[in-house]
């Protein structure tokens, strides 16, 4: 029984994959949006290498927070309109599992490759070279938090008209602490005090929302599947 | 012998009652066949018996438990066919099918696949992206699914719905030998199903239309209705 349900949760896990592998086009533009976006900045703001250099991890952090939002419509919503939540819903395995495993190919799928890109805007930005294994360590703690808090939100907004829309206005507010504490250690580490409080404090609410977020947003789904 | 049960169930959609005080039980190798007109609640009351819809009132027993105990158990044990296929257009017939097989419970043999591909002659198409099936090839993938994976209790909302003569001979074919190997089926349909000695289900005879609205609303001890 066990691992008829670790087999089924990797099957999930496999066919979202295999899914975001077929249909390249979606997580090429979250990962579009976060460049593009970040490269925006330095028009708006005027080529000032200090004033770049010192807004750069805020840059990262809140492109990388809107491409998130961004991508979390496609993490329930097709499988809500062709049926397949509903089916999903009827599987023996619990369905806050099933959150949890589209939530882990969903980040997989974003959360990886925005830090891929991240080096990319620090580049841009001058961000000082040594603040960037951290940069991409508050990002590695940070965006499956992003994922996890959203999936409730997209959860909820199943079933609403324009629920698209509305996912950011759910979510939007209860990712201000990530933003806060991910922007908080890398300028910490520019202005060379300790990074561990904020880093620990972006794993408590990781921790907080590995399993709350999933059995959240599985509730949500049961009433979108009524 | 075990019975599936439902007693004095009643379903809310919205402000409107659907249906209410139904009764019903299914032995094992039965079938109930649903019948009403629209909107009568046939596919309500297969969301009600999959569990996905709590009644809203009455309850539903397995062998004398109610399901409401466990209903992780329940879902082990059932097939739902909706009106939707749950067919992913970017993977292959194939695909689709080995990931509902898998999701309940263990990998399904190869051949347990195929035969279940073959039953509704979806042999030649196995490797084609879905996107390129058409409606009718989309939803013998849906029924394949009842094959690809052992289920004692199978819920299907309409599930002859855009089928060939072929195919519904073998879907005939296979809601026979899923008895004959002591299933149970709850089917709706508007078209005839064949199903022979199946209990007929009329949900109109359930309709709850005279009943009040919102029974549990009393508004005569509003205080407007001293105004006279």
């Amino acid at each position: 029984m066990e691992r008829d349900s670790v087999k089924a949760f990797l099957g999930i896990v496999g066919r979202d994959l295999r899914l975001a592998l077929r249909q390249r086009a979606d997580a090429l533009m979250v990962v579009l949006f976060f460049v593009l976006t970040g490269a925006l900045f330095p028009f708006g703001l005027g080529p000032e290498p200090n004033l770049l250099a010192r807004i750069a991890p805020g840059i990262i952090w809140v492109t990388a927070l809107l491409a998130v939002l961004l991508s979390l419509e496609r993490l329930f919503l097709a499988d809500y309109e062709d049926g397949a939540l509903e089916l999903m819903a009827l599987s023996p395995l619990p369905l806050s599992a099933i959150v949890l495993a589209k939530a882990l190919a969903h980040w997989l799928t974003t959360g990886l490759p925005l830090m891929a890109a991240a080096p990319l805007i620090a580049l841009l930005y001058n961000l000082d070279e040594a603040a960037l294994p951290l940069t991409l360590a508050t990002l590695a703690l940070g965006t499956p938090s992003l994922t996890l808090i959203g999936a409730v939100g997209a959860a909820l907004s199943l079933g609403a008209r324009r629920g698209g829309a509305l996912i950011p206005l759910l979510v939007l507010p209860l990712t201000i602490p990530v933003l806060i504490f991910g922007v908080g250690a890398i300028d910490a580490e520019l202005a060379g005090l300790s990074t561990k409080p904020h880093l620990l404090l972006l794993g408590a609410i990781l921790v907080l929302a590995l399993p709350f977020a999933p059995i959240a947003a599985a509730a949500a789904i049961r009433q979108a599947v009524e | 012998m075990s019975l599936f049960e439902g007693r004095g169930l009643a379903c809310r959609r919205g402000e409107r009652w659907v249906f209410a005080a139904l009764d019903f039980a299914l032995p094992a190798g039965g079938a109930l066949l649903l019948t009403g007109p629209n909107g009568s609640g046939k596919s309500s009351l297969l969301r009600v018996m999959a569990g996905l819809l709590p009644p809203a009132e009455g309850s539903l027993l397995w062998d004398g438990a109610p399901l409401r105990a466990e209903p992780e158990g329940h879902r082990r044990r059932l097939h739902f066919l909706g009106h939707q296929d749950a067919v992913k257009p970017v993977l292959s017939a194939r695909e689709n099918l080995a990931f509902w097989a898998a999701l309940r419970g263990g990998a399904a043999a190869a051949e347990t696949l195929e035969r279940a591909l073959a039953a509704f002659r979806l042999e030649a198409l196995a490797e084609v992206p879905a996107r390129l099936l058409s409606a009718g090839q989309k939803r013998r993938l849906a029924l394949s699914r009842l094959l690809a994976s052992p289920a004692e209790l199978w819920l299907l909302d309409e599930p002859s719905v855009g089928l060939d003569r072929a195919s519904d001979r073998a879907l005939a074919e296979a809601l026979a030998a899923h008895r004959a190997g002591g299933g149970r089926i709850v089917a709706s349909s508007h078209v005839p199903l064949e199903l022979p000695g199946a209990e007929t289900l009329d949900l109109d005879a359930f309709a709850a239309t005279s009943a009040e609205p919102w029974p549990d609303a009393d508004w005569s001890e509003a205080p407007w209705s001293e105004i006279p």
